[in-house]
């Protein structure tokens, strides 16, 4: 399993748009992405869950990475977090 | 001739006729039925065959409107995709031994709820997305058309409010103009009609009346009106406004999204001024690239009595969060001299424009000052917010500032609540300040030069003594030689500055301003276009020298 945190820092925050781009990102990967903010969590593929988490600008999240291309995920998706979050 | 009012959300004046739209109101019956799996096989093919409709919209969308706006259908794709959304779907189907229909309505329902019960405007709003794709869904299972069918003619669409399904399939040749009962100004038909460049009005108070259907209006998306069968004199003033309208729109579709920069090469940040929430919606239609001037005072003037901290923070939230990340300079409470509020019991002066005013309110009544400065770092976590204080004269004043914004971050510290650091700044509009501007440079991040009281103070005439009009030249030498003397000290400490009173948006100063090495000008939203075409036309090594 791998794991990290990340701020959010796009000023919108998590909106329809980013969360769609997320959960396309995700969905490239075979392992189960969870992404957790305040003590509630969602799949990360699941685009409904991860809008009513309601994540802002500002905020941490935390992202879990678990299966057989976990490595390569979690590399993946933090960059993409970076470059669009 | 019928009068209607309602929210404008896009200016502008358009003729056409009514085209009454009423949403194919679907009456969902719950059905008991056997075959469950056939069932689950008929939501699978509808909900296949909405995606497909779906991605056709999105190229619709993509060349008429943009990717940005046609992305939402793409999140549109996702939400029928979505796991959580099938599955229960397919489940209510397995569990009560319904039909897709019923299942549909009720998970969607079960959706909106969900966005609607959050705190945040703007996911409120998703709420619409998911009634508005499982819409789509019970239209293919019923078997009906989602077209909103085609006009022949300019038409103005009166509904009750607009998914964007419905926006963008509409035949954007013919609509000229929108009309809702309901919607909002995040609403997709006041997005739309702000990327159509048509009016939109929200909020109506009209009815949806079939006989209205096809009869000639008029609207006015500066004063919210629609007219319906205009009388002659109406007729004739709409069609005047409208024209020079077309005039000023022209100019700003050529200047929209260009960089605000001189032929040789010079930047400059044009912001605009604002007194509230209201006029964000100009600032955003006239391509500000930020908020220069937030008058925080007009929150005291249209309040009885003193603004709560929430009511604050709401207001600068709101504003931050609507500007979407751009840079908005919210000024602390500027009461005092002509702007003078009740509940603030303030003595009679014999010189108000001298007297306690501003910054002097703030710093003696410390609680009220620091009710605002919660509000604005509560605030600082929705955008990119500045604080800009007004009426300096010492550094001793910037450092009593810097002490008290000290102990409002530590009082947030301790309750946990999250805060941004915010850029500082101070207004330049005593000769004071200009005098010790230097000095000044070191204790801030900015300068923006209010140029109606530094014109004021300097020529010693008072703004409101009309006797005096003929002799107020904001052109004065010594005026000019202010501001090139801040803009110089400013830079020297490696701090940036601005003009935002009413001389920034004077035309015949603009090359000055540059040829200063001003770094941004404050003006209302309708003058920032204009000025952004003269600074395009300006060379700054050719600039004269006004002094």
């Amino acid at each position: 399993m791998k794991e990290f945190t990340y701020i959010i820092t796009d000023p919108n925050g998590m909106h329809a748009r980013p969360a769609g781009a997320l959960v396309k990102a995700t969905g490239a990967f075979a392992s189960k992405v969870t992404i957790e903010k305040g003590g509630k969590s969602a799949d990360a593929k699941r685009i409904m869950g991860v809008m009513t988490l309601g994540i802002k600008n500002g905020e941490e999240v935390k992202v879990t990475i678990e299966g057989e291309d976990e490595e390569a995920a979690a590399a993946e998706i933090e960059a993409f977090m970076k470059a669009n979050l | 001739m019928k009068v209607f009012n309602g929210t404008a959300v896009f200016s502008g004046i358009s003729f056409g006729k009514i085209s009454i739209y009423k949403r194919n109101e679907q009456l969902i019956k719950r059905e008991h039925v056997q075959d469950v799996v056939e069932e689950i096989r008929r939501f699978e093919e509808a909900k296949n065959s909405a995606i497909e409709q779906l991605k056709e919209l999105y190229e619709k969308a993509l060349k008429e409107v943009g990717e940005a706006h046609a992305q939402i259908f793409e999140v549109h794709q996702m939400m029928l995709d979505d796991l959580d959304y099938v599955e229960s779907i397919t489940a209510t189907i397995e569990d009560q031994k319904v039909n897709a229909e019923f299942a549909v309505a009720s998970t969607a329902d079960t959706f909106a709820n969900l966005f609607e019960a959050m705190d945040d405007a703007y996911m409120k709003e998703r709420a619409a997305d998911i009634k508005d794709v499982s819409e789509r869904v019970l239209n293919v299972l019923s078997g009906k058309s989602s077209d909103t069918g085609t006009a022949n003619e300019a038409t103005i669409i009166v509904a009750d409010d607009l998914a964007p399904s419905e926006t963008v399939q509409l035949d954007k040749e013919k609509v000229k103009a929108f009309v809702t009962i309901h919607g909002s100004t995040q609403s997709h038909t006041a997005i739309l009609a702000r990327t159509m460049n048509i009016p939109a009005l929200i909020n109506t108070n009209i009815e949806l009346l079939e006989e209205y259907n096809g009869k000639e209006a008029i609207v006015d998306g500066f004063t919210g009106s629609v007219y319906i069968e205009p009388d002659e004199a109406t007729a004739k003033s709409m069609k005047k406004k409208q024209e020079k309208d077309i005039a000023t729109k022209t100019l700003l579709l050529q200047l929209r999204g260009k960089e605000s920069i001189t032929l040789d090469g010079q930047k400059i940040h044009l912001y605009a001024n604002i007194g509230g929430v209201e006029d964000v919606p100009k600032v955003v239609q006239n391509d500000a690239e930020g908020i220069g001037l937030f008058r925080s005072e007009f929150l005291y003037l249209n309040s009885e009595d003193y603004p709560t901290e929430d009511e604050q923070f709401m207001a600068y939230k709101e504003v931050a969060e609507k500007m979407r990340g751009k840079k908005v300079i919210i000024r602390t409470c500027d009461i005092g001299a002509d702007k003078q509020i009740d509940y603030f019991n303030m003595d009679k002066e014999e010189n108000p424009a001298l007297g306690y005013r501003a910054i002097r309110i703030c710093l003696d009544r410390k609680e009220m000052f620091k009710t605002q400065l919660r509000a604005l770092y509560r605030a600082s976590m929705f955008g990119k917010i500045s604080i800009m204080f007004p009426m300096i004269i010492s550094v001793e004043e910037v450092r009593r500032i810097k002490e008290i914004i000290a102990e409002v971050m530590g009082e947030l510290d301790a309750e946990g609540t999250p805060y941004r650091e915010c850029e500082l700044g101070i207004m330049i509009e005593t000769p004071a300040a200009v005098m010790i501007s230097d000095l000044l440079a070191k204790e801030v991040d900015f300068f923006s030069v209010g140029t109606n009281d530094l014109t004021q103070y300097t020529l010693a005439i008072d703004r409101q003594n009309h006797k005096l009009d003929s002799i107020y030249n904001p052109h004065h030498k010594a005026i000019l030689r202010m501001l090139r003397i801040v803009a110089e000290n400013a830079h020297k400490a490696g701090i940036w500055c601005g003009i935002c009173g009413e001389l920034g948006a004077d035309i015949t100063l603009t090359e000055t301003f540059l040829k200063y090495g001003y770094d941004e000008l404050s003006v209302s939203p309708s003058m920032l276009l204009a000025l952004r075409d003269k600074v395009r036309r300006t060379n700054v090594a050719e600039v004269k020298d006004l002094e």
